[in-house]
């Protein structure tokens, strides 16, 4: 083990009384709030489901009986930005 | 047959399907729907949202669990750990009803997601009344059995699917969920006339009736193919079956369906509310009678 | 019977089976095949929206329509279905221009398992104050039911908040790798981005490491880890339901 991960008991209880502090503060609860957190409600989406992950039974008219797939992509992979470009989604062939 | 095990008791009113996107409007709502029922399967989670509402609901509503993934007309036994999953939800929300469907959905380990056809024979005959019987068993309470939808039928049947129906309601104790939709798309999709078949139907084992809205379309012979997408409001040729059903039997609990496409809150109370009017006149006929 | 309908629904090459009665068979067979297949590709999407979002509707579609094929559910309860599809993701080879796919929809499934995990309640922050009397080292918390810690080598949170309507689509500016926490406190699922080794120490934590230990873990990692802003954070979140000696 290093020096620098060595804990002593000191140490521990000081991390205790900074988290302490911080929590007793005005301005932790503030932080909490503006932590970069993606928190949200369920978007009322989906049609059946008890929430995601969930089935609906009654049978459907949509059909995806086709094999021969010649799909151009046209989600937001073509247009969010990332190092590597555009991505370009290949067409799936059946 | 246990005799001992309680009937399904949901009131004779007209209930709906329930939604999570219609949960505010529910609460905040003041016409509430005669019950509500949802898929047993949505709600096997450990917890959060959907139980949390759930529960909430139970409080001021009755309720229907309406299974989906058993399986009764399967092949294999049934499976044990879904059957321990629903007597857990039965204890947890004290339902006044759970029904299940006469058809298969498993098979070697693979859920299908579907409910799925069978043969009308003494084979499956055995099968069916021994896992309903299990089921009742393991829920400590007489289920309902569902009339399903179907798109074709097998030459090894040989008992009609009303008298098939009759037999396991007779043998097992448990009572029948009519669903009248499905009666329409499977009758039409076998070119029969389901005025018939509801004329032979054993209405007084029915606890439930379900009535959803279908999709029309045509196979490539020209012949018309209902499909039951429950997609839509229900068709002017249900109400009527439905009507002159209730003629018969007087007031049922009758359940409106809508999984796919679900609209706003007020078209599906609307759809219920003229199946409660219906129900209504129904009564009003028996009294007169 | 059962088998052989059962194959042929997941298999669109195959012939129906033998003993149906309809006009054209086939063509009724098709309408269970297109059930099966169509419900198992609603229930993924309903699963992993933002997974869709990246692909396009149709494209997910095809490619939902080959993994169900190969991996169709295990149970009749469809909350856990989808547990495979990063893996197959990473494996597929008409996506191997989106590198970051499949952690979008490992962070899917978290959010998924998040959302249904058992309740509980978390301890208050003010319950660390009663830490200050025991030996800190030695002691060891349960994390809340609904949290899972999750480590991408890419900005994978805000992909995936940017493709599900929570923030704003745009470029992004700091390509670079996350450490998450999801978690569910009360119903509502969060998505929280780590400082530098958070992950680890709540992943020793979760483990059932002892706080030293975790910390130690942590350290080890990354030097700057900071323990008193990480127990801070753990408590303000409501990531804790218990401690114990």
């Amino acid at each position: 083990m290093s020096a620098k991960t060595h804990l002593t008991a000191a140490v521990l209880a000081g991390s205790l009384a900074t988290a302490l502090v911080m929590i007793g503060s005005p301005a932790m609860a503030q932080d909490a709030s503006k932590e970069k957190c993606y928190g949200v409600s369920m978007a009322g989406k989906n049609d059946c489901a008890a929430g995601p992950g969930t089935t609906c039974a009654g049978t459907s008219k949509v059909d995806y009986q086709g094999n021969a797939w010649k799909l151009v992509p046209k989600g937001t992979c073509v247009t969010m930005k990332t190092p590597k470009g555009m991505g370009s989604l290949e067409p799936i062939k059946g | 047959m246990n005799a001992m095990l309680p009937h399904a008791s949901l009131p004779p009113r007209a209930g709906t399907a329930f939604k999570p996107l219609h949960f505010a409007a529910l609460q905040s709502g003041d016409v509430a729907p005669g019950f509500l029922e949802v898929h047993a399967e949505n709600y096997m989670g450990d917890g959060g949202l959907p139980h949390a509402q759930l529960g909430k609901l139970r409080t001021d509503h009755a309720l229907s669990l309406h299974g989906v993934g058993l399986s009764i007309g399967g092949a294999a036994a049934l499976d044990r750990d879904h059957l321990q999953r629903l007597r857990r939800l039965c204890d947890r929300y004290q339902p006044h009803s759970f029904s299940e469907h006469l058809a298969w959905s498993s098979h070697d380990g693979a859920f299908l997601n579907d409910l799925l056809p069978l043969p009308y024979t003494e084979d499956t005959l055995r099968r069916v009344i021994t896992h309903v019987e299990q089921t009742q068993t393991a829920l400590g309470r007489r289920i309902l059995l569902e009339n399903p939808a179907t798109y074709l039928q097998f030459a090894a049947s040989t008992i009609p699917e009303t008298e098939f129906l009759a037999e396991i309601a007779a043998r097992t104790g448990c009572s029948l969920l009519l669903d009248v939709t499905n009666v329409l798309v499977a009758c039409r999709n076998r070119g029969e006339d389901p005025h018939a078949y509801l004329a032979r139907f054993p209405l007084q084992q029915v606890g439930e009736i379900h009535l959803a809205g279908h999709h029309t379309t045509e196979d490539r012979h020209g012949a018309a193919l209902l499909i039951d997408d429950h997609g839509n409001r229900i068709a002017a040729e249900t109400w009527q079956l439905y009507e002159s059903l209730l003629a018969r039997t007087g007031p049922l609990p009758t359940l409106v369906e809508w999984d796919n496409d679900v609209p706003d809150w007020n078209v599906l109370l609307t759809e219920a509310q003229a199946a409660q009017q219906l129900l209504d006149r129904a009564a009003r006929n028996m009294k007169a009678a | 019977m059962q088998a052989e309908f059962a194959t042929a629904l997941l298999d669109a090459e195959r012939q129906p089976p033998a003993g149906l009665l309809a006009a054209d068979t086939t063509e009724r067979f098709a309408v269970y095949r297109n059930n099966v297949v169509s419900g198992l590709i609603r229930a993924l999407a309903s699963g992993f929206p933002a997974t869709e979002a990246i692909v396009g509707a149709d494209f997910f579609a095809a490619m939902a329509a080959i993994y169900v094929r190969v991996s169709p559910p295990a149970s009749p309860v469809l909350l856990d279905y989808g547990a495979t599809l990063p893996e197959f993701l990473a494996g597929f080879e008409p996506v191997s221009e989106l590198p970051y796919l499949a952690d979008v929809a490992r962070l899917e499934l978290g959010y998924t398992r998040a959302f249904h995990a058992a309740d509980a309640a978390p301890l208050p922050p003010g319950r660390l104050n009663d830490l200050t009397t025991h030996r800190i080292g030695a002691l060891r918390v349960a994390l809340h039911p609904s949290a899972q810690i999750l480590r991408s080598a890419y900005p994978v949170a805000e992909i995936w908040a940017m493709n599900t309507g929570r923030a704003p689509l745009r470029e992004i500016e700091d390509w670079a790798a996350q450490d998450i926490l999801l978690l569910r406190p009360q119903h509502e699922v969060a998505a929280i981005l780590l400082a530098p080794g958070e992950a680890e120490f709540l992943r020793h934590l979760q483990a059932g490491a002892a706080l030293e230990q975790a910390a130690t873990a942590a350290l080890t990692e990354a030097g700057d880890f900071d323990l008193g802003a990480a127990l801070a954070a753990m408590f303000t979140r409501g990531t804790v339901i218990a401690v114990t000696d």
